[in-house]
């Protein structure tokens, strides 16, 4: 399992363009990826769940990558986090 | 022939048969199933279609409305694929055994409801999206509930409950002749686009909208907001004239881009345009306006649930400042207090707003609000030609004291090697007698003045603007009003200043040639006016 912490940096937060991304990008990868905020634990492969979390700028997400990729996924999408959110 | 009310909110007329559309929510029927997994095929073959279709849109909304208006297409797309959504739908229809139809209803109504309980108001607003996406795929399930826009042959006046922003972009201009809906309001989504395409539109007609039935004729009076129904053909003959007319003073207009506001005797005019949010500077530059004369900051307080950071403001300012492309922007600063009151800003019940903590005073009052606002917009002068304005000005002090906290924020910059415009110039507005009266004074700290004719003529005639008992008296063009410009251009022009007008009257046409004889050098006004002024300034003789 890989995990890792990431602070919103984008003006809208994870509104439905960022989320809408993410969640495009994820769901092309084969690992179990979720996304954990206050509590909350959602799918990264469902954009109305991943919108759901209202998660804003400045807010601390944490990524969660399981599978048999999950080392190149979690790096995929610690990247695309890192230029996009 | 009957004649029923609603909003103005695209300008223009059409006569034509009317073409109801059909609302999904009086339609969907309830059945039972046996065959279930022929109804989930007829499911995904209604979500392949309206990808498809979601697709076409979105390549004709780049054209038609831009990149940025058309990602929420995209966005359909994904919501149309979300696996929840979906799932919750093929449940309904294995566990309940019910049509796909009443399935997809169901399930766009319950997760539109989720949106519509979310604290954040964008959020709030993605309800719509939902819904509209539920429709789609229930109109591809069933052709006889498919919309009056998919299958319009006849060029025909569209009549809706409501209008989704995807069904307005998608209307065929040479097909809908107008659109009338007994739901929205002038800013509306679908309002502000049928402005920016030129569709005439009538939204808002409540209870009236009952009266109308598919296939009637009727005339549609886009700038009135009046729907005749049955028209008589006197009545028929008369709006064909004022169609007629219309149609040629646009076209006179449209002429008039790229020509400047200039009198006969020479005397050049900007003409710029006043703007709330920075998505209307797409119907500046449509207008063809000489720039921006006041862009009202107050949207990104108003649109957020707390006080928007100094990067969101600096993003705004300068997507507006590069999109002008080096025309003048003049950006007002923070004019919240009496009729706009946004929550967290959190000011105690006032007996008087009009003449309460307003505008300059809270920023004054508050400098780390104002430091924040002034951070973003001399941060964004460096993408363009930014003027910035400081509104309810009555003192002398009060102009010191702004040009105090400007030269500190620039120092701050500067130690801190952030880039900015070295010349940006500063204004104020001109909106209180006492700004009038001191005007000889101000026009030696400032590099322009911007009168305010609503909140002048307010105070000057102490008229309140939200009293309707007394409206007729809130006349722009009082005598005591006009006494207040004409002193106002007098001391600016002592002073070797410019000043303007960015009240509702600079759009009085009446008034333009007075404004013009007493010296002053700029109008701005709604966008859809830009053009007209400029005809009105070209037949001035002075």
């Amino acid at each position: 399992m890989q995990t890792f912490q990431h602070i919103i940096k984008d003006e809208v937060g994870l509104h439905a363009r960022p989320a809408g991304m993410l969640v495009k990008l994820a769901s092309s990868c084969s690992s179990d990826i979720s996304i954990t905020f206050e509590s909350k634990k959602v799918s990264a492969k469902k954009l109305f769940a991943v919108m759901g979390l209202c998660a804003k700028r400045n807010d601390e997400i944490t990524i969660t990558v399981e599978g048999e990729n999950e080392e190149a996924d979690c790096l995929q999408i610690k990247e695309f986090c890192e230029q996009n959110l | 022939m009957k004649k029923i009310h609603g909003i103005g909110a695209s300008k223009g007329y059409a006569i034509g048969k009317l073409t109801l559309c059909v609302n999904i929510d009086d339609h969907i029927q309830k059945r039972s199933i046996t065959d279930i997994p022929a109804e989930l095929s007829r499911l995904d073959a209604a979500k392949d279609a309206a990808v498809e279709a979601l697709n076409a849109i979105y390549m004709k909304a780049i054209k038609r409305v831009g990149e940025a208006n058309s990602m929420i297409f995209q966005i359909h797309i994904m919501m149309l694929q979300d696996e929840d959504y979906f799932n919750t739908i093929q449940d309904a229809i294995k566990n309940e055994k019910v049509n796909a139809e009443y399935a997809v209803w169901q399930a766009g109504r319950q997760f539109s409801e989720m949106f519509s309980q979310m604290e954040d108001e964008y959020m709030r607003g993605r309800a719509a999206d939902v819904l509209d996406i539920s429709k789609r795929l229930i109109r591809n399930l069933d052709k006889t509930l498919a919309n009056g826009l998919d299958c319009l042959t006849d060029r025909s006046i569209v009549g809706a409950v409501d209008l989704m922003p995807s069904e307005t972009v998608q209307m065929d201009k040479n097909l809908v002749l107008a659109f009338v809906t007994r739901e929205g309001s002038k800013s509306s989504h679908s309002a502000i686009l049928a402005r920016t395409m030129g569709i005439p539109a009538v939204v808002g007609l409540a209870d009236g909208y009952s009266e109308l039935t598919d296939g009637i004729s009727i005339i549609v009076d886009g700038a009135a907001g009046d729907v005749i129904l049955e028209p008589d053909e006197q009545t028929l003959a008369q709006y064909r004239e004022k169609q007629q007319e219309f149609a040629s003073y646009q076209h006179e207009l449209a002429l008039l881009k790229g020509t400047k506001a200039v009198t006969k005797n020479g005397t050049v005019i900007e003409i710029n345009a006043n703007i709330g949010h920075p998505e209307d500077v797409s119907m500046v530059l449509e207008n063809d306006a000489d720039g921006i004369g006041l862009f009202r900051s107050e949207f990104l307080y108003m649109e957020s649930s707390n006080f928007p950071s100094e990067e969101d403001q600096f993003q705004a300012y300068k997507k507006v400042l590069e999109k002008m492309g080096g025309k003048r922007v003049i950006i007002r600063t923070l004019d919240l207090g009496a009729d706009k009151q946004v929550p967290y800003l959190d000011i105690p019940h006032e007996e008087n707003p009009a003449m309460g903590y307003r505008a300059i005073r809270i920023c004054l009052d508050r400098q780390e609000l104002f430091i924040t606002q002034l951070r973003a917009l001399i941060r964004a002068s460096a993408f363009g030609k930014l003027a910035i304005m400081f509104p309810m000005i009555i003192s002398v002090e009060e102009v010191k004291k702004i040009k105090e906290i400007v030269e500190k924020v620039k120092k701050d910059l500067t130690e801190e090697n952030i880039a900015f415009a070295p010349d940006f110039e500063l204004g104020i507005m001109i909106e209180t007698p006492a700004s009038v009266i001191l005007s000889d004074l101000l026009a030696k700290e400032v590099d322009f003045f911007s009168i305010g004719t609503n909140d002048l003529t307010q105070y000057t005639l102490a008229v309140d603007r939200m009293n309707h008992t007394i409206s007729k008296m809130f006349d722009s063009r009082h005598p005591a009003v006009l006494r207040m410009i004409e002193k106002t251009a007098e001391s600016a022009k002592n002073a070797g200043i410019w000043v303007g007008i960015c009240g509702e009257s600079a759009a009085d046409t009446a008034m333009t040639e007075f404004y013009v004889k007493i010296g002053i050098s700029e109008l701005s006004v709604t966008p859809s006016m830009v053009l007209e002024l400029r005809k009105a300034v070209q037949q001035i003789e002075l």
